[in-house]
Formats: C-alpha cells, structure tokens, sequence
C-alpha cells in the first residue's frame, strides 16, 4: 500500500522532509517504524527514542501497535505544546 | 462556537467583545489569552508550527467534549501559527455559561487539553541566534489526567 508520511517540528528537521510518499507492505505503526529506521541513517536517527514521539493515523492520535490497514496518511512528531 | 487556526495577529479585546455581543443566555464569560513569553529577555522570536487539518479536527473534538461535560452557552478558540514576536498573542479561548463555574472549569479545559492534544509545535530564536524547539512538560500531560 502507498502511505502519505508526515513529519512535523525535529522530526521534519532531522529527516529533511516534510512529506513523502511511500510504498510498504508494514501492518503496524512499530513495523513501518522499523523499515523506516533501516532506510537511512537520517531516519534512524529520527525515530532513535520512541519515547519522544507521537504518531497520528489520518489525522487522529494512535498507539506504534496501531494497524496500517486502510490508512493513508502517517504523522510523526513530537510531542505538541500547544496554548 | 468557533475555531480558528490562523496566521494574521487578533485583536485581543475586540474578540471578547465581539464574544460577549453575540452569546445569548449567559450570565458568565472567562477569555484566557496566552502570550509569547520573553524570559530574561533572550528570546528573538517564536516559529510555531501546526498540522493543518488535524488541528481543526483536533480542537473541534476538544469543544465537543468540553460541550459534553458542561453547560455552555457558546465558545471561541482562536490559535495562530508562523512567526511571533515576544509579547504577541498566540491564543485565546473564551467561553460563556448561565453560572461562572461551568464557563470556569470549560476554559481550564479547553486549555489543558489544547496544550498536549492540538498538533502545534513552538520553535524559539534566541537574540544570539541559537535555535531550540520548546519541549512538552510532564506537568502539562499530567494536568489532563484530573478532568
């Protein structure tokens, strides 16, 4: 299936990239993390500490054990400080 | 009720005022405004940075449930984004109730959860140059967990 991703804040710095497409056979948030991380370094480096970061599912809060089915767009980023 | 994610500066005291015409049955209105803090002077500017389309969805679900829990007459949350100088207005949430306590504990609320729940993020520019994204507190999330 093809995912719009999204990064936002240090994320979208350290990747280098606010958006892309991208073409993964991954069922879960944790799985697509994985193949994300082995990539490059840069994106090994991104998602470094799970702990940082948050993840939305089209556009909704979701946990890294979410399914990926039917899903289009993938937000990663950090936590928000709103207000 | 309204929401607004915008980049253009508001004016303050004229959305209370507005506020306050148009809300009917209310005997109580709390506004709240959060401002670009400059601590010890050192901050040159404020980047904030927002997921649009989520933040819409995302403040809309925080209204709805601050609706659910409490007897409100109307509400307004205006939050911008781009490029702030200290001292700017970043936000305002008002709202309006029968009795001050539900127009009280509401715009807590609304700001509790804006705070951890609406996809903006804050980038501050130091005076020296020195670049650093403002971090989420512990005390923020924790502050969710009493409504």
């Amino acid at each position: 299936m093809k995912l719009r991703l999204m990064y936002f804040a240090w994320l979208r710095e350290r990747i280098g990239a606010p958006r892309e497409d991208f073409e993964t056979q991954a069922e879960t948030v944790a799985a697509l993390v994985e193949e994300l991380r082995a990539r490059e370094e840069r994106y090994a480096l991104a998602f470094s500490d799970m702990a940082a970061i948050r993840v939305a599912l089209d556009q909704e809060l979701a946990s890294f054990d979410a399914p990926l089915r039917g899903v289009r767009e993938v937000a990663f980023f950090p936590p928000m400080t709103g207000g | 009720m309204a929401i607004r994610v915008q980049q253009q500066a508001f004016d303050y005291g004229a959305e209370c005022n507005a506020f306050a015409q148009i809300v009917q049955d209310a005997g109580a209105i709390v506004t709240f405004a959060g401002i670009v803090r400059d601590e010890g002077a050192t901050l040159s500017e404020m980047e904030i940075e927002h997921y649009p389309g989520m933040t819409e969805r995302a403040l809309a679900a925080i209204e709805a449930e601050a609706r659910d829990r409490w007897q409100l007459s109307d509400t307004l949350i205006i939050h911008r984004h781009g490029l702030l100088a200290p001292g700017e207005t970043i936000m305002m949430v008002a709202t309006a109730a029968r009795h001050r306590a539900d127009a009280f504990a509401a715009a807590e609320f609304l700001m509790d959860y804006l705070k951890s729940r609406a996809p903006f993020w804050k980038k501050e520019t130091t005076t020296s140059g020195s670049t650093g994204w403002v971090a989420a507190r512990d005390a923020d999330e924790s502050a969710l967990k009493r409504w």
